[in-house]
């Protein structure tokens, strides 16, 4: 073909390709390349596709185990659960177009990860989605945090899969960039689940779903680069979302994956047609023809760099075998959705575009994939910060501190948020939102999931390696107090210019606090995002590696929750607590400091109490159980007294600590159970090696301590009720 | 009982309202597709929640035009039971078949969570399995649930005893606090007046099993079922 004599450095510049990647692409091509080649190339080696300076680092994560069937590398990770059913998962973000659109942002943010998992043969049956937002006072806080909560519940109430859960943090440092990940579970029969590798050449490829339009162009390489202060002005990169096409999507896959017509399917994500053509062909080892004169398209007079680069929603690229075409043409057409033959799987290794009687794009495949450039970044280690005396802080009033606490932002109840989602339809969710884990039952077995989505980004901040540690730490943990052994879990790393070696240091700390804990926790990481270049103007986020857990419950009749259930009981810390308040929400909150190093991670202890509490919920002995993280103990205690409505008389704290230091220590490795039978749960302890103390009862109506008088459990819950319906109902 | 549920494209909690049908018949409802001409003979025929059509203009308008909706019509006015839940209901009212219309939510957003529910008239094929005046815990999630008709229409539903479901706190008193989503005298759900067709906003079929938190709902299925034996 011709050479695109009108494509030059400066063009690829512009489309994000430094001088020495553009070299490479001409090389490869052994000639100039056409806009559409320069477009594939860029989209193909941005590192939102092409992971380029994370790519060394996530090798180093451990991703495989007895129940791993498919690790990273797929559209999502794919584990073992039993009985021939396998859980397929992953967490991706939408951070950047979030932020400069929040509905349609957040709402095909929900709509990539499903087709993730449907993709796989998997029906969705939960999202969960993590959410951070800037200082609530930045005017644009308000309208984000609107925008993204009604996308998200604008989609996932449309398709019908419940959002059982997730987490929602402010911190200033998020003030022009956002960050909204969403995780999407699903299951499917373990010996039924469909790849993206190409196969077969002269078998058909099919296009399915929604028509291309222009919406979405150069997505993949905007999510590649900082902001400046003009973010709006990228608007049109953003993609449109349309719920109702996708639930027809996801019914008209699983109904054609019912029979044997797919030889391989790719949803179109992150540069589209691009990205799924060339995966396809790059997997399978072979080349792909494609004629996008037969792209069904929504707008008239679209170029094949267009076509080609167009993020629209809701599209799926499916290889067949011969002779299935009329089937699943009657299937998409009983869906109202299109569907057309649009190219071949060829043996020639090339990705070859024909349009308008011409040739496009003329790529060998092998070297646009391999040959992607990857990076070593330098990268520098943070000093670590030295240590908090709570010797020298003030003794303040317990009970002042709590309800102040529990109406901070990051603490006050996200029922605003998780109301507006459905988190019932399915029928099958046993745990709702607002506890440490969702529940959600499967209908064979007597089984059930628990799923929860983690994160400390101050923490990751203060020392990433103890911060992403903690992380998988806290996921395993959640999971663990609803009564589910962890089996594995999906990570969105969110971090700010891997171009600075002080962000790339946080990614390469957080990498390996996250490796320590995996391997010793048996934990890996099955499917992961990673987004960078979260910051603007210069100001990076938290580092923020965001931890999506699955944990399977074998009885779905043992999940516990942490609403205290009988007056009368006792309650039971476990694990040791040594009043480690540097990096605290206390210190942050009340005494207004972000100083001090994150709590220690022992994995040892973690695991140890982790699998004590997990036996004694097995064995019936828990009626309620929560894990202690942000706020420490009292907050941990408040929570469970607002959510069952009873009151705690607590015993007097130990002289050995200063008193706050002990209420609000986020020492790690811990949890307060409820029982009815501490005898048992104690010397069980004892037997187990696990630090175990009764520190109260379960009362009335009241949260009591002595030295500090009382505290309704209705004035709590309406402090940490009102924040934020309060905070989103001001003008 | 030979039940029927009517799919549209859209349509997401068919399998909610199938499991609890099953769980009280001990068999499966017959799964219609909105495109189908002709729709096996049944004792019940459900209008289940969702979005249909993506509901992109007002809820449940295009899916009342569905070539299914005639023969639900016909049936209807030959006597078959019609449930329309959610979306069911709002297709419904779209259709004619039951007065008034479903507007957005007072708060103007999606709500879902468990709300109290007053059972107003138990002498009903739909509510003959709750006493007269009981208050039920059941969940809600809709945008658009906010009933609202003409004071000449709401006098003729309450004085002919035609209001099936009214939003109430937790103790059966106060319609005005419990009425989260700011409907017309705090109604939930209506009857037709043969009191054959029921279009209600809650969800009885997501509280049928202790597991999921709560059992109010069952006795709906129970008392229907029942009623259709």
């Amino acid at each position: 073909m011709r050479g695109g004599s009108n494509v030059t450095p400066a063009l690829a510049a512009e489309h994000g390709l430094t001088e020495e990647e553009f070299d490479r692409a001409v090389a490869i091509l052994g000639r100039t390349p056409s806009l559409t080649e320069l477009g594939i190339f860029a989209a193909m080696w941005s590192e939102h596709c092409s992971y380029k300076s994370s790519k060394i680092w996530l090798k180093t994560l451990p991703t495989t185990g007895p129940r791993v069937i498919c690790g990273p590398g797929e559209n999502a990770g794919v584990v073992d659960i039993g009985d021939g059913d396998a859980i397929v998962f992953k967490i991706e973000s939408h951070n950047h177009p979030s932020f400069i659109e929040p509905y349609q942002g957040a709402a095909t943010g929900v709509g990539g990860i499903l087709r993730d998992v449907f993709t796989m043969g998997a029906r969705p049956i939960a999202i969960l989605d993590s959410l951070r937002f800037g200082n609530p006072d930045n005017p644009r806080t308000r309208h984000l945090v609107s925008g993204v909560v009604s996308g998200i519940g604008g989609y996932g109430n449309c398709v019908g899969v419940p959002t059982v859960g997730g987490e929602c943090e402010f911190h200033p440092s998020y003030d022009g960039n956002i960050l909204v990940n969403a995780m999407c579970v699903g299951i499917a029969k373990a010996d039924r689940i469909f790849y993206s590798a190409a196969a077969g050449p002269g078998n058909p490829v099919i296009y399915v779903g929604a028509k291309t339009g222009r919406d979405g162009i150069h997505g993949a390489t905007m999510a590649s680069a900082e902001f400046s202060s003009d973010a709006g002005e990228k608007r049109p990169t953003v993609q449109v979302g349309d719920p109702f096409t996708e639930k027809l999507l996801i019914e008209a896959c699983l109904e054609l994956m019912a029979g044997d017509a797919i030889v391989a399917i790719q949803d179109m994500g992150a540069a589209g047609l691009t990205s799924s053509s060339v995966e396809m062909a790059g997997k399978g080892g072979l080349g792909i023809e494609l004629d996008l004169d037969r792209v069904p398209l929504r707008e008239s007079g679209m170029s094949a760099y267009e076509i080609m680069l167009s993020e629209s929603q809701e599209r799926m690229l499916m290889i067949l075998r011969p002779g299935s075409e009329a089937e699943t043409r009657r299937i998409f057409t009983k869906w109202e959705l299109d569907f057309a033959v649009i190219g071949r799987v060829t043996e020639t290794g090339r990705l070859v575009l024909r349009m308008n009687g011409g040739i496009a794009a003329d790529i060998p495949v092998e070297p646009l994939v391999t040959a992607a450039p990857v990076y070593q970044r330098p990268w520098r280690r943070r000093d670590p910060e030295p240590d908090i005396d709570p010797a020298l802080l003030l003794d303040r009033d317990p009970f002042e501190c709590l309800q102040r606490l529990l109406a901070s932002p990051t603490l006050a109840s996200k029922r605003w948020i998780w109301e507006q989602y459905d988190h019932l339809v399915m029928g099958n969710t046993v745990k709702r939102p607002g506890g440490d884990a969702a529940v959600v039952r499967l209908l064979t077995g007597g089984k059930a999931l628990a799923l929860a989505t983690d994160c400390t980004p101050r923490y990751c901040r203060a020392d990433p390696v103890r911060g992403g540690a903690q992380a998988v730490a806290e996921s395993w943990r959640n999971l663990t107090a609803a009564g589910a052994e962890p089996l594995a879990l999906t990570d969105n790393m969110n971090f700010g210019n891997p171009e600075r070696p002080e962000i790339m240091g946080e990614f390469v700390g957080a990498i390996e606090g996250m490796r320590e804990a995996c391997l010793a926790l048996d934990y890996p990481v099955v499917s992961g995002n990673v987004s960078l270049y979260n910051e603007t103007n210069g100001n990076a986020i938290l580092p923020t590696p965001v931890i999506g857990g699955l944990g399977l419950l074998a009885n779905v009749r043992n999940a516990v929750d942490l609403a205290l259930k009988r007056a009368g009981d006792t309650l039971i810390l476990i694990g040791e607590t040594r009043g480690h308040l540097g990096c605290s929400l206390y210190l942050r909150e009340i005494e207004g400091s972000e100083a001090g190093p994150p709590p220690p991670v022992d994995l040892a202890a973690e695991r140890r109490n982790g699998d004590f509490i997990r036996n004694m919920i097995r064995a019936g002995h828990v009626a309620a159980c929560h894990d202690l993280s942000d706020g420490g103990l009292l907050v941990a205690v408040a929570e469970m007294a607002m959510r069952g409505g009873r009151g705690v008389v607590l015993d007097a704290p130990p002289r050995d600590l200063p008193r706050n230091a002990y209420l609000f220590g986020e020492d790690q490795a811990r949890y307060v159970l409820e029982t009815a039978d501490p005898d048992t749960v104690l010397e069980a302890a004892r037997a187990a090696g696990a630090s175990a103390r009764a520190i109260g009862a379960i009362g009335e109506v009241a949260l009591t301590l002595p030295g500090a008088g009382a505290i309704s459990v209705d004035a709590l819950r309406a402090a940490n009720e009102a924040w934020l319906p309060d905070y989103m109902a001001q003008v | 009982m030979k039940a029927i549920v009517v799919i549209f494209p859209g349509s997401n909690r068919e399998r909610d309202v199938c499991a609890a049908l099953a769980l009280v018949t001990g068999h499966q409802p017959t799964r219609v597709w909105h495109r189908d001409t002709t729709m096996p003979e049944s004792d019940l025929i459900v209008l289940p929640g969702g979005f249909a059509y993506g509901d992109y203009l007002r809820c449940g308008a295009m899916a009342a035009h569905s070539p299914v909706m005639r023969e639900v019509r016909d049936r209807a006015d030959k006597g078959t039971p019609v449930l329309g839940i959610c979306n069911g209901f709002q297709i419904l009212t779209e259709a004619g078949m039951l007065p008034g219309a479903l507007l957005p939510n007072r708060s103007l957003r999606f709500t879902c969570r468990d709300i109290h529910l007053r059972v107003e008239n138990n002498q009903t094929i739909f509510t003959c399995g709750y006493e007269a005046g009981q208050v039920l815990r059941v969940p809600v999630a809709h945008h658009d649930g906010n009933y609202t008709a003409d004071s000449d229409t709401l006098d003729r539903l309450e004085d002919r005893g035609l209001v099936a479901f009214r939003y109430c706190g937790p103790d059966g008193a106060g319609a005005e606090a419990g009425n989260f989503n700011g409907s017309a005298r705090a109604i939930a759900g209506i009857f037709n007046d043969s009191r054959t067709v029921l279009g209600l906003m809650p969800h009885p079929e997501n509280a049928v099993d202790p597991l999921l938190g709560g059992t109010d709902g069952r006795a709906f299925f129970e008392g229907l079922v029942g009623a259709l034996q």
